[in-house]
């Protein structure tokens, strides 16, 4: 077990496992650095035409539920901790506390996309989803109403897709902690899907204020 | 090359520090600041985003050169944003 641990940790074209550690490192921060533009994009878009409507865009974000918002941003903030824990784990090589957190990880994950499944649904009752049916009740200008939840579908939905990749890798990474593969000399993995994992925490972090927040205030004079 | 173990404490630290500023920017969000209910919110999410990134994406640990990428990245961010809002921003103008 030691030798292939070995092999894992030190692949013949590197010269030293530190060395192998950092290139791994750095090409999911280059992924990342490529996945900072992909939502950049959105969150411009939602930049520009917010500024553009804001009276539109506080009344159609008031609509949204602040307190479910909020229990799912420490829903997903807890669920980074776990991740952490978990890289930390196999650091410190416990194997039994990499298996857990991970677990709790992929719970937490699974919990945040629960919530936003029932507030997608909520939509659809409320007739929130840009289309034909959409009405916003009390709204004179619904189409400008429709473009706030065509970005909040848009960058919540893509969001969640990320979460839904970031549980399957997480899935990828228990299977194999259970099968011992990861050692304080290499768990370059657990430490890269943990990259990915907190990155996607950071994209909600933007979102949770942008999309529910920003008209709060607005409450009494509009 | 060693590796820097943290100690749990630090990330306990960090992670309920990062659930207060959660509470916060939600209760701020009430109190009608006017143009700066939006600084507020996102300064915040900065600060977040930044306690996510040193210590949970062990960044400040991190070689110089993870950190340009990192740094580059945002910068490129910013000029998107910045230069798209110097556009719409000032049509009004002509």
């Amino acid at each position: 077990l030691s030798s292939s641990a070995e092999a894992l940790a030190l692949r013949e074209q590197f010269s030293t496992p530190g060395q192998q550690k950092e290139a791994s490192s750095l090409g999911m921060w280059i992924f990342l650095v490529t996945e900072i533009m992909f939502f950049g994009g959105m969150f411009l878009a939602y930049s520009i035409y917010r500024s553009s409507y804001p009276d539109v865009f506080a009344r159609a974000s008031n609509t949204l539920n602040v307190v479910i918002g909020a229990v799912n941003t420490a829903v997903l903030l807890c669920s980074s901790f776990t991740m952490v824990m978990a890289v930390h784990s196999a650091q410190v090589g416990s194997r039994r506390a990499l298996i857990w957190f991970l677990i709790l990880t992929i719970l937490l994950g699974g919990v945040f996309l629960g919530v936003k499944a029932y507030e997608w649904n909520q939509k659809f009752e409320e007739h929130h989803v840009p289309g034909p049916t959409f009405h916003l009740e009390g709204e004179t200008q619904q189409g400008r109403a429709q473009l706030f939840f065509s970005l909040y579908f848009l960058m919540t939905g893509l969001h969640a897709l990320h979460m839904v990749v970031g549980v399957g890798l997480m899935l990828t990474l228990l299977y194999l902690a259970y099968k011992g593969r990861y050692t304080p000399e290499y768990y370059t993995p657990v430490d890269v899907g943990g990259l990915y994992w907190h990155f996607v925490d950071i994209v909600w972090i933007f979102l949770f204020p942008l999309l529910y927040l920003i008209g709060r205030h607005y409450h009494g004079h509009v | 090359m060693s590796e820097h173990i943290d100690s749990p404490r630090v990330y306990v630290a960090v992670f309920i520090a990062l659930l207060a500023c959660t509470l916060l920017t939600t209760m701020v969000a009430e109190v009608d600041l006017g143009f700066f209910n939006v600084v507020v919110a996102l300064v915040i999410a900065v600060i977040k985003m930044l306690l996510v990134a040193l210590f949970f994406m062990h960044l400040r640990h991190s070689t110089v050169l993870m950190k340009v990428v990192v740094g580059g990245g945002l910068l490129w961010l910013l000029i998107m944003l910045g230069l798209s809002a110097t556009d719409y921003g000032t049509r009004g103008w002509l």
